[in-house]
């Protein structure tokens, strides 16, 4: 009996059953959570080629690579894609999905069937959206400004806006199933206040999906009844006024932005703790401080209309807000940095970028508030200096907490490791290849230098060709870990079940786990993150590999 | 004035202001960056795993510290908050005598028209240390009139008027954008904003080939679309007399007022059902669609020039001896509105 055992690989939740019916109609959250990884994988380098393209347009000032018309849609595409597509469901559905479950004890998500139907209707919504692009593209900006977008733009307005709604559903379904999850399936022990740093995060941004989702929903429903039927909500020859659009969208947007930050702090707090060997500091004030964002987040929106026809005592209220939650944000930094302190570091891959996410987002979030600054807003809203700013967060911070979060749990997910030497390099080309494309862009932007201009003054140029030198660099950062990563499904090493000594009930079951996630249901009995890392209970089938 | 790399050049009273704010930002955020960064390296070197250093009974937090650095944040963004607000709410304050300009943003080009007559496309002559009011509207979709050198835009917006106060300092040549996207030319949509000594402004106005000021064509337009039939003294249909009534406040059917400024005759006559005057019915058809963006500001500076309450615009225009105020208006039958525009009576 034991000599079978030996001979027959362990059963886990990627071997169980390799049929395509399996994938496709799973309710595991892990295999979900893996169906989740490849669309968004795709999704990224589609959103990747049109940045690729505008930023080699934008080399020269005159317009000679594309058209005015293809320049538009193609930032259009790069935004609506990477927003919707790419950074919303990046971390909350692919490793909160894999991991929520795993870190709380628990066998899956408290709706299995409601997780694969999110799947479908995130896969529906970006089929139709990329159906419209195909077809004839979209031109609007990923904003969807009124009145262009609902009385002049001749662009696939209204395919791209059904996409859009889709997708918001998926979004609904994953706040809920983890609100439900964290609330109702912790192991027994799990108190709220051992809760993993990660868990607290998605169940901030859980609060957003479920709260802000709907008004996008509500407001998209306005744009194409408006093109449609010609309401007139938006448009003032109707009597309608185009700036409620801008409050409607920024109410659902700015906090959006929150919802692609919020679980990349997670990640971080996580990765730092792992890598110190070292309970996080702090842990209480981490975790209120992912709430204080989320809630703060809502009463923000008004920052995008600073000059844009709102009342100037209302701009001088939002723009005080927006002050405040930088507070929160600041808190989580400083806390990871004494984490540090007296700590037993070591810089594995993940903790490189996870170091590199402190850097972009101490950057991104400064430079949040020079833009919350009213008088300097109004000089560089609407610039490269914005752009910049917001890609520090959406892309320094969020991109590298996912990469971070990726190769972390890679083992864990795939159960083998990825080549570290590559790893690390792809952590440097990231860092050194992002600050050359967006540092750039903050110069440019103080000079004057408007988005979404495909054609600019000659004296822009160098400053624009230092920053499309960065994207290609990025470009190679990106494809590596792709390329290595499908390398290591065949070719890395085996993964251990903890192959960095973290503490974390993910890692007291094997890599890749089985699918029922723990054989007995765990009993927590520790704080979170306590150092040195419990034990692994041996198992004959672990020692063999 | 110094010019400093990276910056653009400082060409309006508030650019200075702005450019010391920023350099402020900057200092705080290096200061924060580079302890963090500092910090991080530090502890990094110390701890690194496998070297020997003393890491008995790490701390797992303290409320005071966590309190303390709060607080500390918590006073400098309200330092810096207060100081960017003040100079954004003194960038809307009216100035007393502002020389009033005009400003239409369409696909993919800026209209400017002057008071006294001149047009211009993509170009706007000022004149240097003057008070400057750009009053925008856009005939399509919503623009951003953008003038780096100035540190200011503000949106231009289909259905309204917006403002824009700036006083240059600086003459020169500067960059007009716009940045709010507007459609396929939006990076087309650029201008150059000419600073010049009040006294070649001067010959350039005096030069153009325009020397109607805008209330007169206003004024003929009045007559043209028979609004004088219903709205002058006199006419046999009742309608709120327009004499003195700009910068007043006009009482509205069923309580209220409003401040009869531009964007109040604009929706006047584009939706005249939606403030009715007090005491009168509503019966005047709406000129939606009938009158373009255009038309509608010669209208707005013929009501303008029937004087009013806030006519110090006008009178500050004609104090640089230009003839913007003195055409006064036709329907000026009334001794007491001509007094109160402050200028002779038509010949």
């Amino acid at each position: 009996m034991r000599a079978l055992a030996l001979d027959r690989p362990r059963e886990n939740y990627l071997n169980i059953n390799y049929s395509l019916k399996s994938w496709l109609l799973t309710t595991d959250h892990k295999r979900i959570a893996v169906l989740y990884m490849i669309s968004i994988t795709l999704f990224f380098f589609i959103g990747g080629i049109a940045a690729v393209l505008f930023r080699w347009e934008l080399l020269t000032p005159q317009a000679d690579v594309v058209q005015a018309d293809t320049y538009n849609k193609l930032f259009t595409i790069h935004g609506v894609i990477m927003v919707w597509f790419f950074l919303i469901p990046s971390i909350p559905s692919v490793l909160g999905n894999f991991l929520i479950p795993l870190m709380i004890g628990a066998k899956d998500l408290a709706f299995p069937r409601l997780n694969l139907a999110s799947w479908y209707v995130y896969i529906i919504g970006g089929l139709f959206t990329f159906l419209a692009i195909i077809t004839g593209g979209v031109d609007t900006g990923w904003t969807f400004y009124t009145p262009y977008s609902s009385s002049f733009s001749n662009s696939a307005v209204v395919a791209t806006i059904v996409g859009v709604f889709i997708t918001g559903f998926s979004s609904i379904f994953t706040g809920l199933n983890f609100i439900v999850t964290i609330h109702r399936m912790r192991a027994p022990g799990m108190s709220w206040s051992r809760l993993p740093l990660f868990v607290w995060a998605h169940y901030a941004t859980s609060l957003i999906l479920v709260l802000a989702t709907p008004v996008l929903a509500i407001t998209l429903t306005l744009i194409g009844l408006e093109k449609l039927v010609g309401i007139g909500i938006f448009d003032p020859a109707r009597g309608g006024d185009p700036v409620l659009f801008e409050h409607l969208f920024w109410f659902y947007s700015h906090p959006a932005v929150y919802i692609m930050i919020l679980p990349g702090m997670g990640v971080v707090s996580e990765i730092i703790s792992a890598f110190s060997r070292r309970r996080i500091f702090g842990y209480t004030f981490v975790a209120v401080a992912s709430l204080a964002i989320a809630i703060i987040g809502f009463l923000v929106w008004g920052h995008h209309i600073f000059v844009g026809g709102q009342s100037p005592y209302a701009s001088v209220v939002f723009s005080g807000l927006s002050f405040l939650v930088a507070i929160p944000s600041a808190i989580k930094v400083f806390n990871w940095t004494a984490t540090l302190y007296k700590g037993s570091i070591s810089f594995d891959t993940p903790m490189l970028y996870a170091l590199g996410f402190i850097w972009l987002f101490t950057i991104g979030g400064l430079t949040g508030l020079f833009v919350a600054s009213l008088a300097f807003d109004v000089h560089v809203h609407d610039t490269y200096f914005v752009v910049a700013h917001f890609h520090y967060i959406m892309v320094g911070s969020a991109v590298m907490a996912y990469l971070g979060a990726m190769h972390y749990w890679w083992p864990k997910i795939s159960g083998r490791m990825y080549p570290e030497g590559w790893g690390k390099i792809s952590a440097a080309l990231i860092f050194f290849g992002f600050n050359l494309t967006f540092f750039p862009q903050f110069i440019l932007g103080n000079l004057g230098m408007p988005r979404r201009y495909q054609t600019y003054p000659a004296e822009f140029q160098v400053l624009n060709v230092m920053s499309t030198a960065g994207a290609s660099i990025l470009a190679v950062g990106y494809l590596l870990p792709l390329i290595y990563f499908l390398w290591s499904l065949r070719s890395g090493k085996p993964a251990p079940a903890n192959p960095w000594g973290a503490s974390g009930l993910e890692w007291q079951v094997e890599s890749p786990p089985p699918p029922e996630n723990f054989e007995e249901l765990p009993v927590v009995t520790q704080e979170a993150y306590t150092y040195p890392a419990p034990a692994l209970a041996p198992s004959p089938e672990a020692a063999n590999v | 004035m110094v010019d400093l790399p990276f910056f653009a050049p400082q060409a309006s009273t508030i650019a200075g202001q702005v450019d010391l704010l920023l350099l402020a930002l900057i200092g705080l955020s290096s200061v924060f960056t580079l302890i963090v960064v500092a910090l991080i390296a530090y502890f990094g070197i110390k701890y690194r795993r496998g070297r020997a250093a003393d890491r008995s009974q790490p701390p797992i937090g303290n409320v005071k510290l966590e309190l303390s650095w709060m607080a500390g944040l918590l006073v400098l963004a309200v330092g810096t908050f207060t100081w960017a607000s003040l100079i954004y709410l003194r960038s809307f304050n009216p100035p007393d005598k502002s020389l009033d300009i005009y400003v239409i943003g369409k696909q993919w080009m800026w209209k400017f028209q002057h008071q006294e007559g001149p047009r211009e496309i993509d170009t706007l002559h000022v004149p240097v240390n003057r008070p400057v009011r750009l009053i925008m509207t856009s005939q399509d979709v919503i623009h951003s009139l953008y003038i780096p050198a100035f540190r200011l835009k503000y949106d231009v917006i289909p259905g309204r008027y917006t403002n824009l106060y700036f006083e240059a300092n600086q003459t020169g040549e500067y960059h007009i954008f716009c940045t709010e996207y507007c459609g396929t030319n939006h990076s087309q949509m650029r201008g150059t904003v000419i600073v010049m000594e009040p006294r070649d402004y001067q010959n350039w106005l005096s030069g153009s080939t325009v020397s109607a000021p805008l209330s007169q064509a206003g004024q003929d337009l009045f007559t043209q679309l028979g609004c004088s039939s219903c709205h002058a003294a006199g006419a046999s249909v009742r309608a709120p007399s327009l004499v003195a009534l700009f910068g007043s406040q006009a009482p509205l059917e069923g309580g209220g007022s409003v401040t009869a400024d531009e964007s109040y005759i604009r929706e006047s006559i584009f939706f005249p059902q939606k403030k009715i005057v007090a005491g009168y019915d509503p019966i005047m058809p709406t000129y939606e669609g009938r009158i373009t963006e255009e038309q509608m500001l010669q209208l707005v500076a013929y009501i303008k020039s029937l004087g009013g309450g806030a006519s110090q615009a006008a009178e500050g225009s004609s104090q640089t001896g230009t003839q913007v105020s003195t055409e006064s208006p036709a329907l000026t039958e009334t001794p007491d509105a001509a007094e109160s525009a402050g200028t002779p009576t038509q010949p």
